[in-house]
């Protein structure tokens, strides 16, 4: 899209192995382009901070109301796991944040090297969390199979939930903490998912030599994104793992 | 004075002087359907949204001739629950929320600022095929069963219905992304690529209430997006947050979505506020009265939006005290909406007031508002709501906001950048017979509806008592008249296309950044990137020339 009389500015390559980045036609300067889309991308984060406000909010109101519920519901997760996780995402922040500084100083192959550390992180937590889930599914907590199958307003019985050990039978309602952990839980691993693929698209531009101290907005921007994933997550652990 | 008499002869056929435009820069389906100019996406959201709006227009007659008669005229009453629905949504989700920012915005933003498109294209064009994947789920949601909950999918029948929630849900899901990347895309370029010189009180009006309305689009809209998912999962798995038969709470479900659509009525109205606060200045040839009140008065109204959703739930069984402080904090709501009718009025008040099409659509706005604005106030005051609500009186009182106002804004702007958009003007005459129609047909239908709500007829029933006939008789019929008012505006506006006059480079004398360009504008807006060094509505510096050349 570069018409005549439009002079379009260029960044060049600071050496052989990367390549030079043409400003979008409609933005006078580099700052401008790199200033506009760090503004745009902030105001995307906030979206997603209030997209899970509303689910923190659901959370607040029904621990309110079903106290012990949420106490015993809290007691059925590992918090050991949890914590495993958590800190898996914690150093996975650390190492994009490398990451983003590699690509600051052109140095290719730690980017490389740190962004690949990074997806591995959410690999680890992913297989972590198949693991939660299944115990959950075994303890007859968030039976998978069921999932679909719907809520029997004759018998009161909820498809995937049976409880069939029982741990959830002296209070209200058990299912309540499970359907809120479950979803809570699930949306914030699309975003995990959603975010390594999102660094796997940096390391194939990266190979390529597309990322340098002249340009790394897209780096910078998937790194902002998954510190993202990583704070919700540090507001999930304690409020679902450590509530009791 | 008017300032739409050409001065020379300009009619049609005179060969252009062959100068490229954005409409004829390129030619092609993917020059459009892959464009990244924010002239020509306007453009696509402007077809988009006016197909939904008149698929919207098609229920409401149908709702409308259903009423004809007491028992129904027309449909099975579990129908009738249908098309009303259908009606209100396409109306408020595909039709008022995205019309104006969506065409008008994008088409005008970026030329008012002086930059040469939005700063972020490609997420412009992502925000126009979300909305039409949006469309797309509303209509599979229709071909699926249809939906029968009312625009506002109350839980929890919304749980229980047999129909097709889930489709139209996401479909929600997805018009919220377009809405909030459009305001994302607003505010980053608002921020970012004004012309040098172009400082915030500089920036024209129409600006600053898209800037507004764009911070309630980025903040508000997840909540929807939140709200309609976990209906979306209530019908799938039953998460039970909103299904007393599983310990949930509906009224849960309430807080969630008005804590959105409250703030979503004035993501819809401010929009119609800047068109009008242009619109009675360039038509009045004076600079507008109170422009930093105007300004600040909307980012007044979002930030106080956020803090009256409960005037919508005073029979819900919300606590009395929450009844009491939104009662009293939807009274502050009118203060900053006063003062902008206040300031448009005193704007008009010894203006050389052309009576041009635009500016009649405006002066039929100004009247209407100040009928749907007064009556919210009445809405609000908790003794008189809890009568109210749920009756015809609330029916009127937001058609008399979303139908007369806004949309009567929305034609405004249309009438007035139509000669910008594309270098024709439409035949004058049958605009403002089309605006009288429009407004006759329009009251006609919707003062009856005040009364009828006042003495007792509630909502969204199929059917109603002998006594109410002769109200509805009129709002029938009132429609009707609309209805022929829209279609005789649809086709002026189209023949103008094939055969209007040419339009003047300046056709009414604006001297914001937009009227600085050629018309139509090419591709890049501008021909030499622009600078500001005059305050802004100073007709002093008007080229009266530019006014009488034709469009290139
Ligand atoms: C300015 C543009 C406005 C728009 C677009 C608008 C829109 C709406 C809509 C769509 C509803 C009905 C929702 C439903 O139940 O389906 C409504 C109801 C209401 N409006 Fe407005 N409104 C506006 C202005 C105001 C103002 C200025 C006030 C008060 C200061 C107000 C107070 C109310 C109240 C209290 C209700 C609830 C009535 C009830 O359901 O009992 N509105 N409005
Ligand atoms: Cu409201």
């Amino acid at each position: 899209m570069s018409h005549d009389g439009h002079h379009s500015v260029v960044i060049p390559a600071p050496g052989p192995e990367f390549q030079s980045h043409t400003v979008a036609h409609h933005f006078d300067t580099p700052v401008q382009e790199f200033q506009s889309a760090k503004l745009g991308f902030w105001l995307f984060l906030a979206t997603e901070i209030l997209l899970f406000g509303g689910l923190f909010a659901a959370y607040f109101y029904y621990h309110q109301m079903y106290h012990e519920t949420f106490h015993l519901g809290g007691q059925q997760l590992d918090w050991w796991l949890g914590a495993l996780n958590t800190s898996v995402l914690l150093l996975s922040s650390w190492t994009m944040a490398m990451g983003v500084r590699s690509a600051q100083t052109s140095q290719k192959g730690k980017l490389l090297m740190y962004c690949g550390l990074t997806v591995l992180g959410a690999v680890i937590f992913l297989v972590i969390k198949f693991f939660e889930y299944k115990a959950k599914n075994e303890h007859g907590l968030i039976e998978f199979a069921h999932l679909f199958d719907g809520y029997n307003g004759a018998t009161g019985q909820l498809s995937w939930f049976t409880d069939h050990d029982g741990v959830m039978a002296g209070v209200p309602h058990g299912h309540l903490f499970f359907a809120i952990y479950l979803t809570m839980t699930a949306i914030h691993g699309l975003h995990v998912i959603i975010g390594a693929g999102l660094i796997v698209w940096i390391m194939k531009g990266a190979a390529k030599g597309r990322f340098h101290a002249g340009y790394y907005l897209p780096v910078d921007l998937v790194g902002l994104y998954w510190h993202l994933v990583d704070l919700i997550w540090i507001f999930l652990f304690p409020l679902l793992y450590l509530v009791s | 004075m008017t300032t739409n008499v050409p001065a020379v002869d300009t009619h049609v056929a005179e060969p252009t002087s062959g100068r490229k435009n954005f409409l004829n820069c390129s030619s092609g389906f993917m020059s459009w359907a892959g464009t990244l100019d924010h002239k020509r996406i306007g453009l696509m959201y402007l077809v988009g949204v006016s197909i939904a709006f008149l698929c919207g227009g098609l229920f409401a007659l149908l709702v409308r001739l259903h009423l004809w008669s007491p028992e129904g005229a027309l449909f099975a009453n579990a129908d009738y629950n249908q098309i009303f629905t259908l009606h209100g949504a396409f109306m408020v989700f595909l039709f008022v929320i995205p019309a104006i920012p969506g065409s008008l915005g994008n088409m005008v933003l970026p030329l008012m600022l002086g930059a040469k498109d939005v700063a972020l294209p490609r997420l412009n064009l992502l925000s126009f095929y979300l909305w039409c994947s949006g469309a797309v789920m509303a209509t599979l949601a229709i071909i699926l069963g249809g939906f029968d909950t009312g625009w506002t999918f109350y839980a929890p029948y919304s749980i229980y219905t047999d129909k097709a929630v889930v489709s139209i849900g996401l479909g929600i899901f997805l018009l919220g992304f377009s809405s909030i990347f459009t305001g994302l895309n607003f505010i980053v370029t608002v921020h970012k690529l004004r012309a040098p010189g172009l400082t915030w009180f500089r920036m024209p009006l129409f600006v600053w209430a898209l800037y507004a309305t764009s911070i309630l689009q980025v903040l508000a809209t997840p909540v929807l997006g939140i709200t309609v998912l976990l209906v979306a999962f209530e019908r799938l798995y039953n998460i039970g947050i909103f299904d007393p038969r599983l310990g949930g709470d509906p009224v849960l479900f309430e807080h969630f979505f008005w804590f959105y659509s409250h703030p979503a009525v004035y993501i819809m109205v401010l929009p119609a506020f800047g068109i009008v606060s242009e619109l009675v200045s360039v038509h009045s040839r004076k600079p507008l009265f109170g422009y930093k009140l105007i300004a600040f008065s909307s980012l007044a109204i979002a930030i106080i939006s956020f803090l009256v959703w409960g005037h919508h739930m005073f029979t819900s069984g919300q606590s009395t005290y929450a009844m009491f402080a939104f009662s009293f904090l939807t009274f502050f709501v009118a203060i900053p909406t006063a003062i902008k009718e206040f300031s448009w009025v005193a704007t008009i008040w010894k203006g050389s007031i052309a009576l041009n099409s635009p500016m009649l659509y405006t002066l039929a706005f100004l009247i209407i508002f100040a009928i749907g604005g007064l009556t919210g106030v009445i809405l609000g005051a908790l003794n008189v709501d809890i009568h109210l609500h749920d009756t015809y009186f609330v029916v009127a009182h937001f058609h008399y906001v979303m139908m007369g106002s806004i949309a009567l804004a929305f034609f405004a702007g249309l009438h007035h950048w139509w000669p910008k958009m594309f270098g024709v003007m439409y035949n004058e005459t049958l605009a403002k017979i089309a605006c009288g129609i429009i407004f006759i047909g329009f009251n006609t239908t919707f003062l009856p509806q005040f009364i009828m709500g006042s003495r007792g007829m509630p909502r969204r029933y199929a059917t109603y008592v002998p006594e109410y006939a002769p109200y509805h008789h009129a709002s029938t019929i009132g429609a009707v008249i609309l209805g022929l008012g829209i279609a005789l505006m649809v086709y002026y506006l189209v023949a103008s296309l094939f055969s209007g006059k040419r339009a003047m480079q300046n056709q009414w004398g604006g001297v914001t950044l937009d009227w600085h360009t050629p018309t139509p504008p090419p591709l890049e807006n501008f021909d030499h990137s622009p600078s500001v060094t005059t305050e802004v509505y100073d007709y002093s510096v008007l080229d009266l020339e530019t006014t009488r050349t034709p469009a290139s």
